[in-house]
């Protein structure tokens, strides 16, 4: 399994979702440049976390237009399997593969620890490893993390199940106090109604080694894993 | 062609919550400003543009802002646009 992850001037987590990808799955990862036209083949597509063009105009504003996203949403529209973490989730948002947009953490404060998640649905190819409700440790990392969307929209997603994680307390109460940056309804993660397009604010890349204080996060690449390993052997 | 100065304005849409916005407001009213409300934070792009003439050159402005410059979910935006007289000699 081949995963892609890919590189603007400005990411800073692509490092850490190759040292996950890589050196803890050990399955073959490359990193994209964000001026090349091919996937190289890859299975799955990581948009990683970071500061994409220095969140310059918006987050993910400028990311959404770079070379390689015409590949991505080509992928992502013949069904590939793109997660985007943090910043790849808000240039999901901006490239319309998601719907929604991400606005100024409501504390106006950058916001840089770890918060408890509630998986609201394990029946994704992101989140089948995990029990239904399972509550994670995860840490965030940004400032423009409310994620907000019109009622008509939030209705859909909530009766799609498109809703796949969020922020809860430890206890697996979905609060405002949990809630760390005023996203609608405590949203951390969505997908998209195909279910092959996750994006998510937390950073599971970072929470995959017990190193780093949690291995919830983890269950989300292994999934992609099984996921995408029994479509390949049920096209063989 | 002429050539035209350009700055638009792109402003939160009113519906949607707008954190900075209020902070501003609460600053302002402990700075005892207490007549001024309703605060809201936009940003302000301004650049040239080439065009034959002031309606290709709304066309183009128009693009820009609904392509890039603003996100229509959120934001909206408004312009104002001036020909740059050239002098010549």
């Amino acid at each position: 399994m081949k995963f892609g992850i890919v590189v603007f001037p400005g990411s800073n987590c692509d490092h850490d979702a190759y040292n996950v990808t890589k050196h803890i799955l050990g399955h073959d990862a490359i990193f994209l440049w964000h001026k090349e036209n091919d996937l190289q083949n890859v299975d799955c597509v990581i948009l990683p976390g970071g500061f994409s063009f220095g969140d310059y105009l918006r987050t993910g504003a400028i990311a959404r237009f770079s070379p390689i996203m015409k590949e991505v949403i080509r992928f992502a529209n013949s069904g590939g399997h793109v997660i985007g973490i943090c910043n790849g989730f808000q240039i999901l948002l901006e490239c319309g593969l998601l719907p929604g947009v991400m606005l100024r953490n409501k504390s106006l404060t950058f916001l840089c620890k770890d918060i408890f998640l509630k998986v609201r649905n394990n029946d994704t190819a992101f989140t089948s490893h995990y029990i239904q409700n399972q509550i994670l440790k995860i840490p965030v990392a940004h400032g423009d993390g409310n994620y907000f969307t019109d009622a008509e929209t939030l209705r859909m997603l909530e009766d799609n199940n498109q809703i796949v994680f969020q922020y809860c307390t430890e206890g697996g109460i979905c609060t405002e106090e949990s809630n760390p940056n005023g996203s609608i309804n405590n949203v951390a993660g969505i997908i998209n109604q195909r279910g092959n397009v996750c994006g998510m604010m937390p950073h599971p890349e970072r929470s995959s080694e017990a190193l780093l204080g949690s291995v919830d996060g983890l269950q989300i690449f292994k999934s992609l894993v099984t996921h995408i390993s029994q479509g390949e052997r049920l096209a063989a | 062609m002429a050539l035209y100065h350009v700055v638009v304005s792109v402003t939160r849409r009113k519906s949607i919550l707008d954190p900075e916005g209020k902070a501003i407001e609460h600053a302002l009213h402990s700075l005892e400003f207490t007549q001024c409300n309703n605060v809201h934070v936009g940003k302000l792009i301004e650049f040239s543009v080439e065009a034959p003439d002031e309606n290709t050159a709304r066309k183009i402005i128009d693009a820009t802002s609904d392509k890039l410059l603003a996100n229509p979910i959120m934001e909206d935006y408004s312009y104002s646009l001036n020909e740059l007289i050239t002098h010549k000699g």
